[in-house]
């Protein structure tokens, strides 16, 4: 008997050195027919923003892309970039040149200097694209999943290099929500259907384990894959993904501190960091799996 | 209705009645609040339950419904610890049943209406029952400091072997008497921000703000607030077990002074992280330092004492190291007091003081989430030890005794600290794996957290369910414990 425990808690040690994910096969290879090319137009006007719905006057209107930026998307923008001198491959990372931002020496504030900055690393374990020594490639079937493993500098300079741009959390929260203060972009409750976030029973969750894997851009519209439903979940804006799936890197860049703010919840978070006034913060040297980015442009 | 009558002054007049009933609502609020978060929420039990109890969960109330659930608990511990200390430490007859009448009133119309108001619609007399409660709370909070006055000289201490100045002041009582001062200056502290909620001070949670630059002045006090109300909670724990185990001699000496001046400082210490925030925290660490110490010597003291004592009781005149650790393992309730005590430096003190150490290098390198998760995870395992210390001395004084006592205490032992420990590997995770590897590390940890939390409620259920019972026998535990002579002193 004693030996069944032993058994039993080695099993469960052991499991815990398992490295997932990049090795393993995606379970569907799906087009969930939303075009991530596409932009959604966001009108002037007040919105209510953040938990307490203060409003806020946005005086212009502005477009933001429908789906996070794509894995192929990026792929071509690396492909492109690199051939002008845009961004630079430095051993296993691209970098890029940042300006630096303003310090101020506050209390755990970190300096940001001028100079080049990762963009992405090539060799990370969950990257999705595969870099030969002169062009990167996308892994089968994460074509039109998000792009992840990317810094707030990559994220940057992707929308730059198009004439576009971050979008701030303003811009953010109001294609996420609308003008009505609904706590998701969908409405005012969440299931499962909804949105990828943590234990949400996602067919690629189930594949490989709850940390689950990113779901295609635009996979929430209401399509039903392999027998399992989605419910359309676009802004009132018609945008996607706004909430779950990866969190996405947003511009501003506020007096004090280092830290770059992360909008709409991930995979890999409980469903109430889905709410759109949720904020998640991090350097922007910081890359992980669960994040991600899309651009916006001027009207 | 005699019968009832009897059960009834039992309940609400007894210490051992009261703690009984404290203990059944945490325990229920716990068993059903706790359905709606962590895995539970993950395997679709949550929804069940608020459909099943036609709870309202506004997503923009979260937070506020936390804070509420929080004030719930803490409110009824707070009163647990009260009961407790009314019975160990003298006073009079009247102000011990005036402070437990009080806080009991204060405890049960807070969590009762709280969780009403936050879960169940908003009906805002409920909200202000609440209130009503906390401030009962509060007032029974100053009786108790009445009660304690240190500086009576009915309380003088005559014997030279407890901590005493040379007056004869009793020094322990000193302690308690601080602790329960600072806890109401304290409850101030946090009382002010609270009544600015919703009057242009919005709801937060204190981990989500963590990485603000600037707080303002409420965010500060409520910040310092629920920091040192923990800490007094675990200074009265400690109190409470010194008591227990009769701590006295050098150790006791040399404890006391420590306590009461650590309790004093740190108490200050976490007042002036609102104009000095800065320098607070040095204040605190002083303060911190000190209380740890006393909380050594207390271990120390127990420990030495459970070995003697058992090794006198088996008449062994010279007994060797296996025989002094059986000794000291004899007993899992008042060990297990101890015990605690120590693991939750492993769990909580060491590894907040590495994260502190390391906050810029390490911590703040990671998303803020991150940080989000250890926080809250240390003090959820923090919380939970100072509740297991708590059930122990319960568990002792309601009659746990022979195989029952030793399964009891050994099960609680072994499977809160599996879980703990296994909690506090999924919030220091991010040291040891990346987030795309982690998966199984955390499933695993789960696995363990489940079984260890599960493990621990089941033989507090068992418990439970064997005082609770014993309530519908004719002349049951309670009705013997109803006959004790009353209110023992302390020394």
């Amino acid at each position: 008997m004693k030996h069944k425990y032993l058994l039993l808690i080695l099993i469960m040690a052991s499991v815990g050195c398992v490295p997932l994910t990049q090795d393993m096969e995606l379970p569907l290879i799906l087009d969930p027919g939303v075009d991530p090319d596409s932009w959604a137009l966001v009108p002037a006007g007040e919105f209510l923003m953040g938990q307490f719905n203060h409003e806020i006057m946005v005086d212009y209107e502005y477009e933001i892309m429908i789906t996070d930026v794509t894995n192929q998307q990026y792929s071509n923008y690396l492909n492109q970039a690199i051939g002008e001198g845009y961004v630079k491959i430095d051993g296993d990372q691209v970098l890029g040149y940042y300006p630096g931002d303003e310090f101020h020496g506050y209390r755990h504030e970190e300096e940001i200097t001028a100079g080049d900055w990762l963009h992405m690393p090539i060799n990370d374990l969950d990257l999705r694209l595969a870099f030969d020594g002169e062009t990167f490639t996308v892994l089968e079937g994460y074509e039109n999943h998000p792009m992840v493993v990317v810094t707030w500098f990559g994220a940057k300079a992707y929308c730059e290099y198009y004439g576009w741009h971050l979008p701030s959390e303003i811009e953010w929260e109001k294609a996420a929500r609308g003008a009505d203060g609904r706590p998701f972009p969908w409405g005012n409750e969440i299931v499962g259907g909804n949105a990828n976030f943590y234990a949400s029973r996602d067919p690629f969750e189930e594949f490989s384990g709850k940390q689950g894997n990113t779901t295609p851009v635009g996979f929430y519209n209401g399509s039903t894959y392999s027998g399992y439903k989605t419910l359309d979940s676009k802004s009132p804006y018609g945008v996607y993904d706004m909430a779950g799936n990866v969190e996405q890197w947003t511009a501003d860049i506020y007096e004090n501190q280092h830290y770059r703010y992360l909008r709409g919840g991930s995979k890999q978070t409980y469903a109430y960091n889905l709410r759109v006034w949720t904020r998640n913060n991090a350097g922007p040297y910081y890359f992980s799996p669960s994040i991600g980015f899309r651009c916006v442009r001027d009207k | 209705m005699n019968g009832f009558m009897q059960r009834f002054n039992y309940l609400f007049r007894s210490t051992k009645g009261l703690a009984l009933v404290a203990i059944a609502m945490i325990s229920l609020v716990s068993a059903v609040f706790g359905m709606l978060s962590g895995p539970m929420a993950e395997w679709g039990i949550s929804d069940v339950i608020i459909r099943t109890l036609g709870m309202r969960m506004v997503p923009a109330e979260r937070e506020g419904r936390i804070i509420m659930l929080y004030h719930s608990i803490a409110m009824a511990v707070v009163a647990l610890e009260v009961y407790f200390i009314t019975d160990l430490v003298k006073m009079k007859n009247h102000q011990q049943g005036s402070i437990n009448a009080i806080v009991t009133v204060g405890y049960l119309s807070s969590m009762i209406f709280g969780l009403w108001f936050a879960y169940f619609g908003h009906n805002y007399v409920f909200h202000g029952l609440f209130i009503f409660g906390q401030s009962l709370m509060f007032f029974g909070g100053i009786l108790l400091a009445v009660a304690l006055w240190p500086w009576n000289k009915e309380y003088y201490m005559d014997d030279p072997s407890y901590s005493r100045t040379k007056k004869g002041i009793d020094l322990e009582r000193v302690a308690f008497f601080i602790m329960a001062a600072a806890m109401l200056g304290s409850a101030l502290f946090g009382a002010v921000p609270g009544s600015n909620f919703g009057n242009g001070f919005e709801t937060f949670l204190a981990e989500d703000v963590i990485r603000m630059p600037e707080k303002n002045t409420l965010m500060l006090a409520v910040i310092g607030h629920l920091h040192i109300m923990l800490t007094l909670i675990a200074v009265a724990a400690a109190l409470i077990v010194g008591r227990w185990v009769d701590f006295k001699g050098i150790w006791h000496k040399l404890a006391m002074p420590m306590m009461l001046v650590g309790t004093f400082i740190i108490t200050i210490g976490v007042w002036m992280v609102v104009p000095y925030e800065f320098i607070a925290h040095y204040i605190i660490y002083g303060g911190s330092t000190l209380i740890l110490l006393a909380g050594l010597f207390l271990l120390i003291f127990t420990w030495n004492k459970l070995i003697i004592e058992r090794i006198a009781e088996l008449g062994i005149e010279k007994a060797s190291i296996g025989q002094k650790i059986a000794a000291l393992l004899h007993d899992p309730l008042k060990f297990g007091a101890t015990w605690q005590m120590l693991f939750m430096n492993f769990t909580t003190s060491f590894i907040g003081i590495y994260f502190a150490v390391k906050l810029d290098e390490i911590i703040r390198k990671w998303p803020a989430r991150e940080e989000r998760v250890e926080l809250t995870g240390h003090w959820h395992v923090l919380s939970a030890i100072i509740a297991t210390i708590l059930l122990f001395y319960f568990a002792d004084i309601a009659g746990l005794k022979g195989k029952a006592r030793k399964w009891f205490g050994w099960l609680a032992i072994i499977f809160s600290d599996v879980a703990f420990a296994a909690t506090t590997v999924l919030y220091i995770k991010r040291l040891i794996v990346s987030e795309a590897a982690q998966q199984p590390l955390v499933d695993a940890v789960m696995v363990f957290i489940e079984i260890g939390l599960g493990t621990l409620l089941v033989v507090l259920g068992l418990f439970m369910f064997w005082r609770l019972t014993d309530l519908f026998k004719k002349d049951g535990l309670w009705k013997a414990e109803m006959a004790e002579p009353g209110r023992e002193g302390s020394q």
